[in-house]
């Protein structure tokens, strides 16, 4: 089996310990310049009770040797830098550096929050900006970059749903969601107050218009929508949806997750969307950074635009920029500050390098990338919703898993070909799901190396399924016990 | 466009084994009516040099030239180049969340590391892998204390950052949740007999923050005997954790909830920063957010995992804990690389450079004629000045000598005319500490040799 290996990356196989366990006493990685001020006496000035000596167990280590420590760490990790990463509703697409450089010049990156307006004209400049681009893309008429995550961003949309519908005079108390939805839907919609009701989808993995027609009463505040939903799968009814939602008094949100596939093509706000969110770490090229900084902009229909959070950067008549905290209507604040501002320069770096047919073209390829996967693996992997797709593509692992073989497991062997995993196992609506979005940043030769390679481990458990049932096999670790460890939590270091 | 890696002869190739004749083709699903006619509105494109001159000109409309003494929930602390040569390595930063295990050894076990650093810092016994920021953090540590005591009422310290309240009251807005302010002492610090008088058996948990919003460091101790008597949980909330390299842990604590950006992540407008949690062992169960455990593999070599995942959102949907779907994994790495750097020693000198800076900027600024210090509570970096008339005048004078003199608490506080919110970290040099002092002089003369009505330049409205 060893000679089917053929796109396996090499890993750091040596050991490296925590850096708990490396420290000597007396050793320190920085060195201060000379203090220029009389020194304060902590133990006398603190007071016996509040003055700490010593923060027990903390590291002792050399520059050099923390250098190493990270260096090392970082080859065990797998980014979009290293390879294909066609993790399915996550969109790893390449982070241009070019972003990364701006995000840290000097005025960008070291302006205080509480900087003077007058003094921070530029930060305030590219917040305005980016809001003003993702307003265009998403044909909605206003935007806040306050949420720091998407998740954030659907309980921002959802507070200014209820406020609205409050001051209509009843907020109703429940949110519609189709079964497809990621699960942060139903948990945000959990903490804005609202009670969740899931509706089925139908044959096709869309909205049922007569399950929504009967599920869509006076007591329901409105539906919560992924479109392209998450089979990649475009709703093509939802004009009728939203014409449905609102009849009977409510809102329609939609979750911009998967707006990869729409940038250029189609707008939101021609749908009859009226709130939805973006996420700046998928569609926009900010860095997923291991799980986060993220970023949620909310979007809006110009009747919810006094709901939002407050403060919002205004433009005044002269071409100055301010912040606006006198929002009587507003939900409040959802975080400090004003959002993940270096999120949103990097988001505006990619949009401004792209323009408007670099986006579209954008759009388009990474729609081509994941009909060409579609397409040339759906002879070895089941298809259950046979229909052509947007940005991504579920298969089912229905054939495999009648050897004995599930979705994760092929994700594992997966990772000895060199890629990353798709997503598995979601979403639930689909029987053992591989979920596989490409992105634009595929090539065709890296598409034929994965659609090669998720072919072989087709044919490998047609001959030997307890073989991949190990996978994987070029990892510095192999498969891990996750269950001890959750039965008896380790979750942090301690001294031997 | 050059992040695209299809030539036209790839595309075309794809195209024909999909079986579509146009691109068109491929979004037939879309119907026509919802499609958009012609062009986005938008700028660009643009070239990597011209996307350079782009933000370097806002940049340059910036307080880059300026001495800031703000804090006040973001701090300006040195960040060792090693930082940003490691978190800019693309197996880091390119990185998805680390669901596959196998693949993503390093981060989790940065994340590892980074708990153990939190825990051993704030004298709690387990550490989530970081939350969005300060504010959320301290809200979602209510939630946490809510869902365990099934209690609906919150007692919150007035002197809790003002932007931690208002975030608080919008995520409970919605829950029937009661949030009760406690005043401040002549002290500084919240004022003990009407915490007191305010707890009842129907309160969840009384949240301080310290230092808190006016730099003073709270008497942890007694809150929490008060809460404790009370069966209720004490969530002290910490907004400049470098304070920890000095100052005693609240050890006497429930939950410890705080902004860690002063961990090696630059100020940045705001964000992104990393908010962290830690708690007693006892409330494992319902602390929000992502958590790395450590495990073993099939051959009994140590691996980490994320773990106790039965708690989110992705297993529990609405039932979840918090619908947080990410940490912010990425700073959470740089505050460990930060803090591997200072090292136990490094840590504590960082923290006696801040404590030196600001008590001789605070002496320096009372031996200003009728410049005075009004809050007797110990303090770390930060402190609140009362000054010779307007606050935003004093400042506008500070402005002409490149200096940001802190923040105007009026804003926040109305009954705090007159006084500013000073932070000197060690990056604030004394000579400038000096400049500052010279310009209250002036400015002290001037209003006392003019009366009421000094003559200055008629300052623009409030943070203008």
């Amino acid at each position: 089996m060893e000679n089917r290996i053929r796109y396996a990356r090499t890993h750091v196989t040596r050991n490296e310990d925590l850096i708990f366990e490396r420290t000597s006493p007396g050793k320190s990685g920085v060195a201060l310049p000379p203090l220029d001020v009389p020194s304060a006496p902590a133990n006398q000035i603190l007071g016996a009770n509040l003055y700490r000596d010593d923060v027990e167990g903390f590291p002792e280590v050399s520059e050099l040797e923390v250098l190493r420590h990270f260096t090392r760490l970082s080859t065990w990790n797998y980014g979009v830098d290293t390879g294909l990463y066609p993790l399915g509703s996550c969109t790893m697409k390449y982070n241009p550096r070019v972003n990364e450089v701006v995000a840290r010049l000097d005025g960008l990156a070291t302006d205080h929050p509480y900087t003077p307006e007058s003094l921070a004209q530029g930060c305030l400049k590219v917040l305005y900006e980016t809001a003003r681009c993702l307003a265009e893309i998403t044909g909605m008429d206003a935007v806040t970059l306050q949420p720091a995550a998407g998740a954030q961003g659907e309980l921002t949309g959802i507070l200014m749903i209820r406020a609205c519908l409050a001051e209509r005079g009843n907020p109703r108390r429940y949110m519609l969601i189709p079964d497809s939805a990621h699960g942060t839907n139903p948990a945000s919609v959990h903490t804005s107050g609202y009670e969740v009701r899931n509706i089925k989808s139908n044959a096709q993995g869309c909205v049922d218009l007569a399950e929504l027609g009967r599920a869509m009463t006076e007591d329901v505040a409105g539906l919560m929508l992924t479109n392209p939903n998450t089979l990649g799968i475009f709703e093509v009814q939802i004009r009728e949806i939203a014409d449905r939602v609102h009849a009977r008094g409510g809102l329609l949100y939609m979750d911009g997750a998967n707006m990869n596939a729409l940038v250029g093509v189609a707008r939101p706000a021609d749908f009859g969307v009226d709130v939805m969110h973006l996420n700046l770490h998928k569609t926009f090229t900010t860095p997923h950074g291991g799980g986060g900084p993220g970023s949620g902009p909310v979007a809006v229909k110009r009747f919810l635009e006094p709901y939002l959070p407050a403060p919002v950067v205004e433009q005044t008549p002269d071409g100055r920029y301010r912040l606006d905290s006198d929002r009587p209507k507003s939900i409040g604040r959802v975080r400090a500050f004003y959002g993940n501002f270096g999120m949103a320069v990097r988001a505006l770096a990619y949009i401004l390098a792209n323009g408007p047919e670099g986006l579209r073209q954008t759009t388009e390829d990474a729609v081509l990338n994941a009909n060409y996967i579609m397409t040339r693996l759906r002879d070895v992997y089941e298809l259950p919703y046979d229909q052509p797709c947007l940005h991504e593509c579920v298969f089912s692992d229905r054939r495999q898993a009648a050897r004995g073989v599930r979705t994760m497991d092929i994700a594992k062997r997966l990772i000895d070909y060199g890629f990353h995993p798709y997503t598995a196992a979601f979403p639930l609506i689909v029987s053992g799901a591989l979920m596989i979005e490409p992105t634009e940043s595929a090539g065709k030769a890296e598409l034929d190396a994965f659609i090669e390679a998720m072919r072989a481990i087709a044919a490998e458990i047609d001959e030997d399924p307890q073989f991949v049932l190990k996978a994987p096999y070029s990892t510095r670790v192999s498969r891990l016990d996750e269950a001890t460890a959750a039965r008896t939590p380790i979750l942090r270091w301690k001294p031997q | 466009m050059r992040y695209l890696p299809n030539s036209p002869a790839e595309r075309a190739a794809m195209l024909e084994a999909t079986g579509r004749r146009s691109i068109e083709e491929l979004f037939n699903q879309i119907p026509e009516y919802l499609k958009l006619r012609g062009q986005l509105n938008l700028p660009g494109p643009l070239s990597e040099p011209e996307i350079l001159e782009f933000f370097r000109e806002a940049a340059s409309r910036s307080s880059r030239e300026y001495v800031s003494l703000l804090g006040a929930g973001a701090y300006t602390h040195y960040r060792p180049v090693v930082i940003d040569a490691l978190i800019s390595r693309g197996e880091f930063f390119t990185a998805y969340t680390p669901y596959q295990a196998e693949l993503a050894q390093g981060t989790l076990q940065a994340m590892f590391e980074f708990q153990t650093l939190m825990t051993q810092l704030t004298g709690m016994e387990v550490s989530n892998a970081s939350l969005y920021d300060g504010s959320t953090a301290t809200t979602e540590a209510v939630l946490m204390a809510l869902r365990i005591t099934h209690r609906e009422k919150v007692i919150v310290a007035h002197t809790l950052h003002p932007e931690y309240r208002q975030v608080l009251a919008t995520y409970v807005q919605q829950q029937g949740i009661e949030v009760a302010e406690i005043p401040y002492a002549p002290t500084g610090q919240v004022d003990l007999p009407k915490l007191e008088a305010a707890l009842s058996p129907e309160t969840a948990a009384v949240v301080v923050q310290s230092p808190n919003f006016f730099g003073a460091l709270e008497p942890v101790r007694q809150v929490a005997e008060l809460a404790h008597q009370r069966g209720a949980l004490l969530i002290v909330s910490i907004a400049e954790p470098l304070s920890l390299g000095i100052i005693q842990p609240p050890r006497e604590a429930d939950i410890v909830s705080g902004e860690a950006q002063s961990f090696g992540v630059p100020v940045a407008f705001g964000g992104p920063y990393l908010g962290f949690l830690t708690c007693r062992e006892k409330f494992l169960r319902q602390m929000p957010g992502r958590l790395v455990g450590q495990t073993t593999d099939a051959e009994g070599r140590r691996g980490f995992v994320l773990t106790l995942a039965t708690r989110e959102q992705h297993i529990r949907r609405e039932k979840a804990t918090s619908n947080i779907c990410t940490n912010q994994s990425l700073c959470a790495l740089a505050a460990t690389i930060y803090l591997c750097l200072l090292g136990k020693g490094g840590l504590k000198s960082v923290a006696e450079h801040n404590l030196a800076k600001a008590h001789y900027a605070a002496a320096q600024l009372r031996a200003v004629p009728d410049v005075g210090t009004p809050f007797a509570a110990p303090f770390f970096n930060e402190f609140v000045v009362k000054v010779p008339g307007s606050a935003e005048e004093l400042l506008a004078a500070l402005r002409e000598e490149r200096i940001i003199g802190g923040l105007a608490l009026e804003q926040f506080y109305p009954e705090l005319e007159s006084h500013l919110l000073i932070c000197a970290t060690e990056t604030i040099g004394r000579a400038a500490i000096d400049r500052m002092c010279e310009v209250y002089r002036r400015f002290q003369a001037r209003a006392n040799t003019q009366g009421s009505a000094p003559e200055i330049q008629s300052a623009p409205a409030s943070r203008n």
